[in-house]
């Protein structure tokens, strides 16, 4: 079923076959069991130091914080549950899929069955040995329909999944993936010991490069250094401290007092006075996290396509990076593929604040006395100051736009979807497919527009099992340009990580694929 | 008017501080569009800038000037607190006399209702309470001024009992006069004095009580000026060792003794000790 | 008010003042009860609820349903409330929805936690406002007692966290005495937990002093009024002696009320200040299991609330009709 000239990581803009791979490492003259430490310290002159007790500020935290997996949503069981746990495959710095406690990974040339190898000897903190069925016991606990996993929509393609031998473990897709080594780094997906239930979640059993010692949830976790960690080159501190802090200016004053050495979600508005202090770096990541304006297709007045096309070119989006996200960011151009993405299609125009082009719109759409009503909350504050803004820019251009706020509460389940106009936001997706598939083919879990259109939903299936980087470039191309010009989303900007920390930590380029370097921060990071 | 003129006349210096602190926050509400720099919610600067002459304050968490905000906001607060603190107080009031004039069921109706409320943490309750009704500034009004009113309840009905023993309340019932009356002439008059002072306080926990919701993500909704949301807004700016939030708490400590200043005067007025 | 009470000797009568305490108990209880109903009712009416809130942006109709199924949200609201009803009575508080932790462990570290700051606020702040209060009465209407006024007024004009924030600014960060955030943990010593929740407890000292010092002060001026005051003073006894000795102990009755009432703030009221100094409070507990609708602990830590205010109001209501005999005995 293998066909070994299509192995890792066949998605990065320059991709390596897996011998040319273990080419250049053994050219290095290092082993295959300590790539990942390469690829981190090889970004960084400096060499990491062991040692120290690293001490966290998290927001995002609350007594309800739980490790077990399936139901991990905010930044501080996040973190945590990714100091104590890994995922198969990691993604690095560059977007690139690499081992983490799969060795190694082939694919059929369909892209349907996949094949892992798992690393050898690795030793969970419970001193169990990894195998296969710790594999697929992790896997499986999101799936089926008892599962109330946040990672539930994304595993529905696995047809099958089955152990061969001890040491590998075969998947088999509903239809090709080229990116399924992707989706396998999602962080519900952290390996667990066949068998935990209950109340064993909570004791942070995994294979990471720390073991739990007290676990307050909301509160505090207390980490050490797991001596047995099968990575080499990572997990640099002695001690891991997190702390939930979701005050930000409790959280400043932390960091300031020298109480933390790192602090998430600095606030883009007092950025510029963090410069000011002195031993404090902010760390400021881009990523595809992105702020949204979603339109349901198919109820009136946004069935008419050019009732969507006014509204989209009657936002100044250069304004809304400037003032809401102070420069923080990037401007999106209503599609949700970020610019660093390898397969951002460039050539397409962006599209511009055009009062003008937006009055023509509306008065072909014979809308010109209708009332916008957006719904908004203050779930996120860049919601109401985007709207708020988005308001006033559309007045000026001759629309009408309504804002209903909306309580945080419930938000999701009883705005977003239901309403016909409002705000949403989007963590970075790892691949274009994921970030396609979950939100605008016709199908998908989330689709919040109530876009229907064949034609994206062939695309993105070519797309998804082609292994031809070329192709797939084509079609990812064609579908930005499909979801720009008929989709019911707009997407005004693209917001960095803004985090901050003592300037005594050390760290490679950041990940912007989630929050402090995609959780792995008390992994990756050291002490000068 | 030239009796009231001689009377304030005739109110210590502390008393007449008081007066005036009033008369320039009503006024400056009234003549806040006139006297006011800028917009109430116009851009004009850069995120807390320091004093100057552009922005005598400085500007505030967004760029706004922020003695503008400080004038408009007056009106807003102001306007808020006294109708929520009359609402309270006239819920609250009338409650109490009733419950302390008629006793019996009425009395343990209320009395049980307001412990019911009172005995869960006032915060909390208002957060769920506006979670669900929506945080419009009418349910803001509504449901603060009831929350206020259970406090006002029972220092009311406990005063109200005192008096409802008293010589003359008895010989009022005797001649047959109604509850209302009797709650009209012979209650409100007696209990004024403990109820005012109450007020003074009540006024300025409006402001903190609307503070504090918005601390916690509720309250009054933006871009509308309020102080105690300016405070909270600003207050991250303390962190940076940038002073501006301590504008708006200033504008509700002074106000807040202005009030308690013309306050104690009534009642040393009601108590009748002479200095 | 006292109702029912005994008419006669000076010292109240023991058997009915026991039946008074039986009665108040019995009122509680039924009070409590009410109140785990509008509990229930109150978190169901909140949009949403805990399979919604925790899977949040990620929930599919099937996840929410799945989720929904294992924590029995499916069952109608009477019979889940019943059930825990039945658990409660005998004592079994549950298990945390969202965590699956013990309620009885999750709680008991916090509730003492917020008993430790509660009281080392109330040692602080009752006796100074007390002292503050009768030396305004005693100097009132001097430039002292406008003084205190005035500072008592400005300092609670300032919204908790603000004053929080100063401390924080001042004694934190330009002059590094105390910790800005107050974790505690359990290696710590009572010195060191002193140490670090300095800055939380001057805060809520400075919350509560105003309101306490204030009424005590009125309190006692009002008693200055009456006639028997007069008659003290007109027979040479000093001022000192008269406000502190005739005075203060007739208006012992509303300080005890309003004394009351803040300790009951000082429990159940400092959820800001928990979340400014980050420390772990069932304040923090009931916000947080309210925002994910996780019911027993809302249940709990709601309960804990009331008993604690209903338990404070009974007391200070004792100690009034212990300390004034025309309470004792009422026309």
């Amino acid at each position: 079923m293998t066909d070994l000239k299509q192995s890792t990581p066949p998605l990065s803009t320059d991709p390596i076959s897996r011998r040319k791979f273990l080419k250049q490492m053994s050219a290095l003259g290092l082993s295959m069991a300590i790539l990942p430490g390469v690829f981190h310290g090889s970004a960084q002159a400096a060499v990491p130091q062991k040692g120290g007790r690293f001490r966290m500020g998290m927001g995002g935290a609350h007594t309800t914080d739980s490790l077990h997996t399936p139901t991990l949503a905010d930044q501080f069981e996040m973190h945590t549950n990714y100091a104590l746990r890994n995922n198969l495959v990691e993604v690095n710095q560059k977007g690139e899929a690499i081992p983490e406690l799969a060795e190694s990974w082939d694919v059929s040339s369909d892209a349907v069955k996949w094949m892992f190898d798992l690393r050898r000897g690795v030793e969970f903190h419970n001193g169990k040995t990894l195998d296969a069925e710790d594999v697929i016991y992790s896997i499986r606990h999101h799936m089926g329909p008892d599962s109330k996993s946040g990672a539930k929509g994304l595993l529905d393609q696995i047809d099958e999944i089955r152990a061969d031998g001890k040491n590998r473990v075969l998947f088999t897709l509903k239809g090709g993936n080229a990116d399924f080594p992707y989706i396998l780094n999602d962080y519900h997906l952290t390996i667990v010991p066949a068998g935990t239930t209950g109340n064993e979640w909570e004791k942070g059993i995994g294979t990471g490069g720390y073991t739990l010692e007290e676990w307050e949830p909301g509160v505090r976790s207390f980490l050490k250094r797991n001596p047995n960690y099968f990575k080499q080159g990572r997990a640099h501190f002695d001690e891991v401290e997190i702390l939930g802090i979701n005050d930000v200016n409790a959280r400043t004053n932390a960091l300031k007092t020298g109480r933390i050495d790192y602090m998430n979600r600095t606030e883009v508005k007092t950025a510029h006075l963090f410069k000011r202090m002195p031993g404090i770096e902010i760390m400021q990541t881009a990523g595809g996290l992105q702020f949204t304006l979603a339109m349901l297709t198919d109820i009136s007045p946004f069935d008419r396509n050019d009732a969507r096309l006014a509204l989209k070119h009657a936002i100044d989006r250069e304004e809304i990076v400037k003032q809401v996200l102070r420069g923080y960011g990037t401007v999106g151009n209503d599609h949700p593929i970020q610019k660093n993405d390898r397969f951002f299609a460039a050539d397409i125009p962006q599209r511009q604040y055009d009062p003008d082009k937006a009055k023509f719109y509306l008065k072909k759409a014979g809308l010109t006395d209708q009332t916008f009503p957006l719904h908004t909350s203050d779930l996120n504050t860049i919601y109401l100051d985007m709207a708020t803004l988005f308001k006033e820019q559309a007045r000026k251009a001759g629309l009408k736009i309504q804002l209903i706020k909306e309580p945080a509460d419930g938000y999701w389940s009883n705005v977003w979807i239901k309403k016909p106009f409002c705000n949403c936001h989007w963590a970075a997706r790892p691949t274009a497919d994921m970030m396609l598939s979950v939100a605008y083919t016709s199908q998908a879990k989330w689709n919040d527009t109530h876009l229907k259109s064949p034609r994206l939903d062939e695309l993105v299936k070519i797309a998804r099992a082609e292994l031809d980087q070329a192709k797939r470039q084509e079609a990812y191309a064609e579908c930005q340009r499909i979801i720009r010009d008929e989709g019911g989303t707009i997407v005004p900007c693209f917001k960095d990580y803004v985090e901050a920390a003592s300037t005594k930590v050390q760290h490679g380029p950041i990940s912007g694929l989630l929050e402090s370097d995609a959780h792995r921060a008390a992994e990756r990071w050291w002490f000068a | 008017m030239s009796s009231l003129i001689k009377f304030i006349q005739k109110a210590p210096w502390s008393a007449k501080i008081g007066i005036i602190i009033l008369v320039i926050n009503i006024a400056v509400a009234a003549f806040a569009p006139v006297i006011s720099p800028y917009g109430e919610t116009e851009i004009t600067g850069d995120v807390w800038e320091e004093m100057s002459l552009t922005h005598p304050l400085g500007t505030d968490h967004l760029g706004r000037d922020l003695l503008s905000r400080l004038i408009y906001g007056a009106r807003n607060t102001i306007a808020l607190a006294l109708m929520i603190t009359f609402l309270s107080f006239s819920l609250g009031t009338l409650g109490g006399f009733l419950a302390a004039t008629l006793g019996g069921w009425c009395d343990t109706l209320l009395s049980r209702t307001v412990d019911l409320v009172l005995s869960f943490p006032t915060l909390i309750f208002a957060l769920m309470v506006l979670s669900v009704v929506g945080t419009s500034i009418f349910s803001l009004i509504c449901v603060i001024a009831i929350l206020d009113a259970t406090r006002v309840f029972r220092l009311a009905r406990a005063v109200a009992m005192d008096i409802a023993v008293m010589d003359f309340v008895e010989a009022g019932r005797l001649r047959g006069e109604k509850t209302g009356w009797i709650i009209l002439r012979e209650i409100l008059p007696n209990a004024l004095p403990p109820l005012v002072a109450e007020f003074g306080l009540r006024f300025c926990f409006v402001f903190l009580f609307i503070a504090g919701l918005s601390f916690l993500g509720l309250g009054i909704q933006p871009p509308t000026a309020d102080w105690g949301s300016m405070v909270k807004e600003n207050a991250g700016a303390i962190t940076f060792g940038i002073f501006t939030p301590l504008w708006p708490a200033a504008a509700i400590a002074f106000i807040t003794v202005g009030v308690n200043l013309i306050v104690d005067w009534f009642l040393n007025l009601a108590s009748g000790l002479k200095e | 008010m006292p109702t029912g009470l005994p008419n006669g000797g000076g010292l109240p009568d023991m058997k009915d003042m026991t039946a008074t305490i039986l009665k108040r108990i019995g009122h509680s209880v039924i009070t409590l009860f009410v109140i785990s109903i509008l509990i229930f009712a109150g978190v169901e009416a909140l949009p949403g609820d805990l399979a919604e809130s925790i899977l949040g942006q990620s929930a599919l109709p099937e996840t929410v349903e799945a989720f929904r199924k294992e924590l029995k949200l499916d069952l109608p609201p009477h019979v889940r409330y019943i059930s825990w009803l039945g658990d409660f009575v005998q004592g079994e508080m549950g298990r945390s929805l969202s965590n699956h932790r013990p309620i009885t462990e999750l709680i008991g570290w916090r509730l003492s936690n917020t008993l430790f700051l509660a009281a080392a606020a109330a040692v602080v702040a009752v006796p100074l406002a007390i002292i503050l209060g009768i030396l305004a009465a005693l100097y009132r209407n001097t430039f002292f007692d406008r003084i205190v006024s005035m500072v008592s007024l400005s300092a609670i004009s300032f919204p908790e966290f603000f004053i929080a924030y100063i401390l924080i600014a001042l004694i934190s960060v330009k002059l590094p005495l105390f910790p800005s955030i107050s974790t505690l943990d359990d290696q710590m010593s009572l010195a060191d937990k002193l140490y670090t929740i300095v800055l939380p407890c001057l805060t809520l000292t400075m919350v509560v002093l105003a309101h306490m010092m204030r009424q005590t002060r009125a309190a006692i001026i009002n008693v200055l009024a009456t006639p028997y005051i007069e008659m003290a003073r007109l027979k040479g006894v000093s001022r000192l002696r008269v406000v502190v000795l005739h005075a203060f102990p007739n208006a012992l009755s509303p300080v005890i009320n309003v004394v009351a009432l803040n300790m009951a703030y000082l429990v159940a009221g400092v959820v800001i200040v928990e979340v400014v100094f980050v420390y772990p409070g069932l304040g923090q507990l009931l916000v947080d299991s309210v925002s994910k609708r996780d019911l027993p602990v809302v249940q709990a830590s709601g309960l804990i609330f009331a008993s604690v205010y209903i338990g404070l109001n009974l007391l200070a209501d004792l100690l009034s009709i212990a300390s004034n005999p025309r309470l004792r005995n009422p026309r």
